[in-house]
């Protein structure tokens, strides 16, 4: 009676627990340039009423308290969106947390009233739908509701820069 | 070749079980993971008792530090 697998049969055993293994649960892939701004109030955000958003460029940002770079990219966030306050321009920062109390002690810790919208994604719907790659992430659309870029990560004043570029390029359209 | 079969099913369940605990944690969802807890170095007692034993018994010391946490941002 044979109860040792023979070399083939080990290898499709194998074969079997990688695909098993690749079919578990995937990464999910982000939201891609090109893609239409979904509708927002869909998603049951939190935290404050949602602002116009048709016919502005949109800045959308996932953030989480627990996230130091997050902590570091609002004083840039709350810059930008001073710098474009006569200008179609909307920031919205989309908390994931998932206690609305850390989103509160975080918005002590910066020590600032955003000038930007703050809203908080409870239920997780708006950020699947995103599918950030990192925290932070944001995208920015163009006037018309179009993914036109994407950031990934808060690298200081070099991010804050390609902010304005991208979004004086967006508004010149 | 009836015992081959068994073997078979009985390792393809225990991987399916096996399986079913493994999850892909995506970037929103790191909370716990960075948080303080769960940090190797919270303790600075139990770090300086583990560094002693490590030098007693490895004749070596350091290359314990670990920047951040364990959300992975930028």
């Amino acid at each position: 009676m044979k109860t040792i697998p023979t070399l083939s049969q080990a290898l499709k055993l194998v074969g079997t627990l990688l695909a098993l293994a690749l079919c578990t649960n995937p990464l999910t892939a982000g939201m891609e340039v090109g893609a239409p701004l979904p509708a927002l109030a869909e998603y049951g955000l939190e935290g404050a009423s949602l602002p116009t958003l048709t016919g502005k460029v949109v800045v959308v940002d996932f953030w989480a308290s627990w996230c130091g770079p997050c902590l570091l990219s609002f004083p840039a966030l709350q810059e930008i969106q001073k710098h474009y306050t006569d200008a179609p321009v909307v920031i919205l920062a989309v908390s994931v947390d998932e206690k609305k109390e850390d989103k509160e002690r975080f918005l002590k810790k910066i020590k600032f009233t955003p000038a930007f919208t703050i809203m908080h994604d409870a239920q997780k719907k708006m950020v699947q739908t995103f599918a950030p790659g990192t925290m932070p992430s944001s995208y920015i659309f163009d006037k018309t509701g179009k993914l036109r870029f994407v950031h990934t990560g808060f690298h200081g004043a070099k991010s804050r820069d390609e902010f304005i570029k991208n979004i004086d390029q967006l508004l010149k359209e | 070749m009836k015992t081959h079969r068994i073997y078979w099913l009985l390792s393809l369940t225990l991987v399916l079980v096996g399986l079913s605990g493994c999850q892909s944690v995506q970037p929103w969802e790191k909370g716990k993971l960075s948080d303080y807890t769960m940090r190797p170095d919270r303790d600075p007692t139990a770090d300086a008792m583990a560094d002693h034993i490590y030098f007693s018994r490895e004749a070596a010391s350091g290359g314990r530090g670990v920047g951040g946490g364990g959300c992975g941002c930028n």
